[in-house]
């Protein structure tokens, strides 16, 4: 491809100066959340080899998950996992080619977010 | 490749402050993105000052007037004044634009103008455009025919004409591809929203006759796929076109002709 920096010419700036709008932050948090979800699985992974390993070991797991540390860890997870469920479907809704229409993605986006706070002091009111 | 800091030599400084006009009552703060290939120094934002009593409404009207009364060497393309043209499209208030038709009325507080964002900076406000226009080139936007032509126009039904609508008046002022952080990232080998549209301008021309070797050529984890529809192009598209939609069309497109 063309040569695009012929002497010192600067990059102009980008992330410092964008005004991100609503359907960038809902698309950038689908990565964040499917990312720190890895780290959540991974605890409950962790927790699950402490049971099947031996009662001392779990009781340090289960004491770790279980703290108040643990709660909020456990917590946010759930607020991840209900994010990234919905912003999966958004994708879905999005891959039929409906819904990219500005006003319908932006109200896609706000029941994102919405719908997994909702659904979220749902679940952790239930459970 | 992902770098979200600017590299040493882009970082931007802080400029110069030039004089108030004298008289003026109503006046405008300017906070605009300055750099000189000459001097081999960083870039800097230099702060204008303008008479809103005695500008015209629109930023490019400020520009023009700043570069006339005040600074010169105050760099930008223009043209035609009234967004046809597209040479005029920068980073106004956060986002990208076309300076002609972007009302000051719409922002609030300084004006702040930067080159379009994550591109190669050939002085003050404007940006190397030339990777931009070979992506164009390289989804040959034009009409591609095997059968013999005809003995007058190609003609195409109304509907079918139908179709071109929301993409045919794309100007290429590439505000959509760089307002793309996957354009930004991967803007080497993703051909970005401006480049897409224009290759489904083409795919779903009823006249055209290349549409599976349009198809071959975007299928590529790069070329297209790297469309996460975040919408920023949709979103700031001067001629209100919404290139997402076009490249979730090509998606589609994609999938159809598997199954």
């Amino acid at each position: 491809m063309a040569d695009v920096n012929r002497g010192n010419r600067p990059l102009s700036p980008h992330l410092q100066i964008y005004r991100m709008p609503l359907t960038a932050i809902t698309s950038i948090l689908t990565r964040i959340t499917g990312n720190a979800l890895i780290v959540g699985a991974l605890l409950i992974v962790w927790w699950l080899l402490a049971a099947s390993s031996s009662p001392e070991y779990f009781a340090i797991a289960d004491g770790v998950i279980t703290s108040w540390f643990g709660d909020l860890v456990m917590t946010l997870s759930v607020l991840a996992l209900w994010y990234h469920t919905l912003a999966g479907v958004r994708h879905l809704i999005w891959d039929t080619g409906r819904g990219l229409d500005l006003p319908t993605a932006e109200k896609l986006g706000w029941a994102c977010l919405i719908g997994s706070v909702v659904l979220t002091v749902l679940t952790v009111a239930i459970v | 490749m992902v770098q979200f800091t600017l590299p040493k030599n882009s970082t931007i400084r802080k400029g110069k402050t030039w004089p108030k006009p004298e008289g003026a009552k109503n006046l405008r703060t300017f906070r605009i993105y300055r750099w000189d290939p000459d001097t081999g120094e960083n870039p800097r934002v230099d702060t204008y000052f303008v008479d809103m009593d005695t500008c015209g409404p629109m930023v490019l009207d400020a520009l023009i007037k700043i570069k006339n009364e005040i600074d010169p060497t105050l760099t930008f393309r223009r043209s035609c004044r009234e967004g046809i043209c597209g040479s005029c499209a920068m980073n106004i208030d956060g986002g990208n634009t076309l300076a002609c038709i972007f009302g000051m009325d719409e922002i609030k507080g300084d004006v702040k103008i930067y080159p379009l964002p994550h591109m190669p900076v050939v002085k003050d406000l404007i940006p190397d455009l030339t990777h931009f226009y070979a992506q164009h080139a390289s989804i040959m936007p034009w009409l591609e025919t095997k059968t013999q032509r005809p003995e007058h126009e190609w003609r195409q039904s109304i509907e079918d004409r139908k179709k071109l609508d929301g993409l045919y008046e794309c100007v290429m002022c590439a505000s959509c591809s760089t307002s793309c952080p996957s354009y930004w990232w991967n803007g080497d080998r993703y051909l970005g929203p401006a480049a897409l549209l224009h290759a489904y301008r083409w795919i779903i021309d009823s006249r055209d006759e290349a549409t599976g070797e349009r198809l071959d050529d975007l299928e590529d984890p790069f070329k297209l796929y790297r469309c996460h529809t975040i919408m920023n192009c949709a979103k700031t598209c001067p001629k209100g076109l919404n290139p997402a939609k076009a490249i979730a069309e090509i998606k589609r497109m994609m999938v159809e002709r598997h199954v």
